[in-house]
């Protein structure tokens, strides 16, 4: 599996993950590499299998709907980058 | 008393419990030779000196008023991916360079509630993604056996520091091996608790159906001690198990006559190193004349799909996990632009490292439209095989021993360009996570002065015979007593 610079670009906007046009370089040719080593599970026949998410079988762990306190506000804030009134402050989303 | 930094934590428990030693004075030894190893090993990111003392205080006003539990005023270290309260946890990644978290992991809650004593947080690979931690944004650690080879990784600061007596243990986190791999590299011991037996809560997330909290000790018993305290359900992680907690103390009875030992072929690699085989032949002898069955022809021949069907899933778990790093809610934040989506991308460009980023454009990728059926499916497929063969294999074996690596530690600099190689310095430990079972290595021979580690790897949930066996090995040689050069 070789990966085009355009295909590089493309995963990295996904990832929004900004990348040099030398990483672009390093991780088509590196990604490629891993790529290939992947190619090895098209040998394992896993028709009619169900998946596996995680290893033990606890499903549906549910708890009381309760009310509890939370961690004060100035405490959350206090790792902000900017913050206003009391809130996270971000960019614009829409313009 | 001169050396006290060199105590197990069942020797400093007994000093502290007959008041011979003051937490205070253990504290105090154990920083002194933490200060002068650092200047070789460089194990530790964070040294958080008067709150470990403060914490000694705490420890030796309990310990008066005849409340000494186990951990109860030793000085440990953390590795620093588990969060604690007012002091900084960076994951060696820039992104986290100056984060400090406004609550305890879980582990650590419960080491404060037994009055334990931490001595500060351990260098690792960033976010833990790596084998010898080079990764490390801030600086590499060095291998106290030879100080030209890595200590391994990702949890290589709280390993070498075991082994060099910064502190009287550590807690690690294992993804694919971070725990034993650099165990074995260091010479200490190194348990991956089985999924779901230690709360993740607070553990910094990389590949969370594959991560666990550990210890790291310098010998088997110390071992079981930290599992007691770390073990347990958590009602903050929904994926921690409510399973029952045994005194994993009381299993070490040295005997393991009868148990059946499976050696599973596939673990000899063609690449493993002739003196790790040496080592392990003569290990797997000891374990036979301390009278186990030992079955050389046991076969689990999907071991060698496990590589790839974890470097799948781990990346891809960790693409979702690390999008949280947007620079909004904390950590390096990129400010040079009013442009939402140019802040968010300069912010991961310039906050995680290399091997972060690759793994992050592996995840996605296997994610991606068009990829995730063949990639990411594919892989969860395979992995319920590798599950149901491990499931097959524990039917006939108690417990099954492999190397914890296939090489001694290799030099610094050796591997860094070369991902792929570096991936398999983990192909003995990482098919245990895709499992969830637990594992343990322990220390099992020199080579050339250069350490080797055996990996015992267990049923679901039974730890106590992978430490009893380790206890009995241990018991029966003398690699855990001998300390590097240094």
């Amino acid at each position: 599996m070789k990966l085009s610079r355009e295909e590089v670009k493309h995963i990295a906007l996904l990832a929004r993950l900004g990348l040099s046009e030398d990483e672009v370089e390093k991780f088509r040719i590196q990604l490629s590499n891993i790529l290939e080593n992947f190619d090895i599970l098209k040998q394992v026949d896993t028709t009619d299998l169900p998946p596996t998410a995680q290893s033990i079988t606890l499903q549906n762990v549910l708890r009381p709907d309760e009310a509890k306190p939370s961690y004060p506000v100035e405490d959350i804030l206090a790792n902000a980058p900017r913050q206003d009134s009391n809130c996270f402050k971000t960019r614009a989303v829409l313009e | 008393m001169n050396d006290l930094h060199q105590l197990t934590i069942n020797q400093a428990h007994q000093l502290l419990k007959e008041k011979k030693i003051s937490s205070v004075e253990l504290t105090k030894a154990s920083l002194a030779h933490l200060a002068k190893m650092e200047e070789k090993i460089r194990a530790c990111v964070t040294i958080s000196k008067d709150a470990a003392l403060d914490q000694a205080k705490e420890a030796d006003k309990a310990i008066s008023s005849g409340k000494i539990k186990p951990l109860t005023g030793i000085p440990s270290l953390i590795k620093d991916v588990m969060c604690t309260r007012g002091i900084k946890t960076t994951c060696s990644s820039k992104i986290l360079e100056n984060f400090v978290p406004p609550y305890d992991a879980t582990v650590i809650e419960k080491l404060k509630a037994d009055k334990a004593v931490i001595l500060g947080k351990t260098n690792m690979d960033e976010f833990a993604m790596g084998s010898s931690t080079e990764n490390s944004a801030f600086f590499p650690t060095r291998n106290p056996w030879d100080l030209d080879r890595v200590p391994g990784g990702s949890s290589g600061g709280s390993a070498a520091a075991v082994a060099t007596d910064e502190a009287i243990y550590a807690l690690g986190s294992d993804t694919g091996g971070s725990i034993r791999q650099p165990a074995g590299f260091c010479s200490v011991v190194g348990l991956k608790p089985t999924y779901g037996r230690v709360s993740r809560f607070g553990l910094v997330a990389f590949a969370s159906s594959l991560d666990q909290i550990g210890p790291i000790t310098k010998n088997v018993a110390d071992c079981a001690l930290v599992l007691n305290v770390i073990a347990g359900h958590d009602p903050r992680d929904s994926t921690s198990a409510p399973h029952p907690v045994p005194d994993y103390a009381k299993s070490l009875t040295p005997d393991i006559k009868k148990l059946r030992l499976g050696i599973p072929k596939e673990y000899f690699v063609d690449g493993m190193q002739k003196e790790v085989r040496a080592s392990m032949e003569a290990a797997i002898k000891k374990l036979k004349e301390l009278g186990a069955k030992v079955d050389r022809d046991a076969s689990l021949p999907l071991t060698k799909y496990a590589l790839a069907v974890y470097y799948i899933i781990a990346p891809s778990e960790a693409s979702a996990n690390l999008a949280r790093y947007d620079g909004v809610k904390y950590g390096f934040s990129y400010q040079d632009t009013n442009n939402m989506w140019e802040a968010m991308e300069k912010t991961k460009q310039f906050g995680f490292g290399s091997e972060v980023k690759r793994r992050i454009m592996l995840g996605t990728y296997a994610l991606s439209t068009g990829y995730y059926d063949a990639y990411y499916l594919k892989a969860q497929k395979v992995r319920t095989l590798i599950r149901r063969e491990f499931d097959q294999a524990f039917q006939k074996y108690d417990a099954l021993v492999t190397p914890t690596s296939p090489t001694v530690p290799f030099k610094l600099g050796e591997k860094v360009d070369d991902p792929v190689q570096m991936y398999l310095s983990d192909v003995c430990t990482l098919p245990i996570n895709i499992a969830g079972l637990p594992a343990i290595s322990i220390p099992a021979g020199f080579a050339d002065g250069l350490p080797v580690g055996m990996q015992i790897i267990g049923k679901p949930f039974d730890e106590e015979t992978i430490l009893r066996i380790a206890f009995a090995y241990e018991q029966a040689t003398d690699w855990h007593t001998r300390k590097p050069p240094i």
